[in-house]
């Protein structure tokens, strides 16, 4: 059965469809792959997936339950994470800090407990802040593990955030552009980080602009094109695609 | 030990309370480390809201209101035991806060403020036309606290105790998941979402904590003074608190102490200024804003780490 599946979803702003009569299945355990030119509706999509905006139509189901409309909250609590193309950082808390918020819903969230400081509650809590800290170093970050968050470069912000993300231990993450705004190095070392993140058993679907980045590393691809699907395969099937061709050089 | 904000500051601040009766002259000088305390206390709660949470009340000073007139009308109208009267003022706010909090807070900045101002302006009006109950606006006597507890020497150590606990339990809230998940956010408010935070039921949660704490000071200074007047709820009072949290320092527990010193003491200082006691004050206000925007206290904490 197919961990995320998107029927007939549609967005429309105004009077601008931004996503129309999408539908696709995500495999378990996968690397999927979102491209397509500025403004083919790949980060729409991503927003509808994971709750901040609601699809004017159509169905999104995750892990076999209809998760249409649910609020990003509820998503996470099933197992659902996500990257922001332009970083969504609390810059107001240190670098780990960050980290360990996306981990909030392992620990207790009781009222009482937390007032008075139990030492339970504390130990959990350390033991939160030794895996944030083994996860930013598993990103690349390690580094930055005693560093506030404004201090960070733009791309070690773009691992915190999949750090973030992975600290909430999630069945399926999802990845906008995290080679966006980094250089050929950092492309290709975040290529292996999500090969790694992969191997350890998450599914991933990554929205990309960086058509190498994607080739080399996705099951499947599925090319957006004004809001439709243009393409969908494995790298070799769409990179041969003559309405790929077309889309991404150029018509003859 | 420093870097603890459970250990060392907090010590320093029980040394202060504990000897500073040594060098206070007469019970005027009690009286304004009394207000200090407790209007410290009502400044770390608001803190919460304001400085960690990213959002903004224009109106607590009706809970601080409804809580005094709660312990006053309970105790001196149907003899309630003053802890009683306090209990239940304090549960009634947290429902009325409860109720308020989630139409109003899902309002962003002028917005928000404007509710919670509207908000504030409502209770006032109740407060003062509803005579019967409430006196008007001559105000209402309020009965001890009990037979031991008068005066303001024995208060002294009342108010120091609260604001103690305050800070302890401020300081362990900030540094728990709830207090992360709070300052993310202010920071974020999407990103708090994703990694799965309701952010409406914890600012719905923040707002009602900071709401008690108002009650509860209230419900003391009622008691403390023996007579209270709906000013206690108005707008400049609401105003007052969070010059407080804004003067000593956003997102800072002790700098919402530090805010609520200065803030009780500056117009008793300014006293000399007759008439012009107010403009000397907004103009201290003003420009420690332009000279320190974060406020006094993380303004000193990041001067001191540079030097």
């Amino acid at each position: 059965m197919a961990l995320l599946e998107v029927r007939d979803l549609d967005m429309v702003f105004g009077g601008v469809h931004a996503v129309q009569g999408l539908s696709f299945e995500v495999a378990p355990g996968t690397v999927y792959s979102v491209i397509g030119p500025n403004g083919a509706g790949k980060t729409t999509l991503f927003n509808m997936v994971s709750g901040i905006y609601k699809p004017t139509r159509g169905r999104i189901f995750f892990d076999g339950e209809d998760i249409t409309g649910k609020p990003p909250h509820a998503l996470a609590r099933r197992g659902l994470s996500r990257t922001f193309q332009n970083l969504q950082v609390c810059m107001n808390l240190g670098a780990i800090e960050n980290v360990m918020v996306g981990a909030h819903l392992k620990l207790s969230q009781r009222l009482l407990p937390a007032m008075l400081h139990a030492p339970w509650l504390a130990k959990a809590d350390d033991a939160c802040r030794e895996e944030a800290a083994r996860l930013m170093h598993f990103v690349g970050v390690g580094r930055y593990v005693h560093a506030h968050a404004s201090s960070l470069p733009y791309g070690a912000l773009k691992r915190m955030e999949i750090a973030r993300a992975l600290a909430a231990g999630p069945k399926l993450l999802l990845l906008d552009e995290p080679a966006a705004g980094l250089n050929n190095t950092e492309t290709r070392e975040i290529d292996t980080l999500i090969q790694k993140i992969a191997a350890s058993g998450v599914t991933v679907v990554l929205v990309e602009h960086d058509m190498k980045l994607v080739m080399g590393i996705s099951e499947r691809i599925l090319v957006l094109d004004y809001g439709k699907k243009l393409a969908e395969g494995s790298a070799a099937e769409v990179r041969s695609n003559p309405d790929v061709i077309v889309a991404y050089l150029g018509g003859a | 030990m420093w870097g603890d904000p459970r250990k060392g500051p907090l010590l320093l601040v029980a040394m202060i309370v504990a000897a500073l009766p040594l060098v206070l002259p007469n019970t005027f000088y009690f009286d304004v480390a009394i207000r200090i305390y407790l209007n410290a206390v009502v400044a770390v709660g608001l803190n919460l809201l304001i400085g960690y949470a990213g959002q903004i009340s224009l109106g607590h000073a009706a809970f601080l209101g409804i809580g005094a007139y709660a312990s006053a009308i309970l105790t001196s109208r149907y003899g309630w035991p003053p802890v009683a009267a306090m209990l239940v003022g304090a549960l009634g706010v947290a429902v009325l806060a409860f109720v308020v909090a989630r139409p109003i807070l899902r309002l962003k900045g002028h917005y928000l403020a404007m509710a919670t101002l509207g908000m504030g302006i409502i209770v006032y009006i109740v407060l003062v036309t509803e005579s019967a109950w409430t006196g008007g606006p001559d105000g209402m006597a309020v009965p001890a606290f009990g037979a031991e507890l008068v005066g303001e020497r024995r208060w002294y150590w009342v108010a120091g105790a609260c604001l103690l606990a305050t800070i302890w339990i401020a300081c362990n809230l900030v540094d728990s998941p709830i207090g992360r998940a709070l300052q993310a956010l202010h920071g974020s408010e999407i990103a708090a979402q994703v990694a799965g935070i309701d952010t409406a039921r914890y600012k719905v949660k923040v707002f009602v904590i900071s709401a008690v704490f108002a009650s509860l000071t209230g419900s003391l200074l009622a008691h403390y003074v023996g007579f209270i007047t709906p000013q206690l709820s108005g707008f400049f009072h609401s105003i007052e608190l969070v010059t407080m949290v804004v003067v000593g320092g956003m997102a800072s527990t002790y700098g919402a102490v530090v805010g609520a010193a200065i803030l009780t003491v500056l117009p008793q200082l300014l006293s000399t200024f007759e008439g012009y006691e107010l403009v000397v004050f907004g103009l201290i206000l003003m420009l420690s804003m332009i000279f320190m925007p974060k406020g006094l206290v993380p303004n000193l904490a990041g001067w001191l780490r540079r030097s």
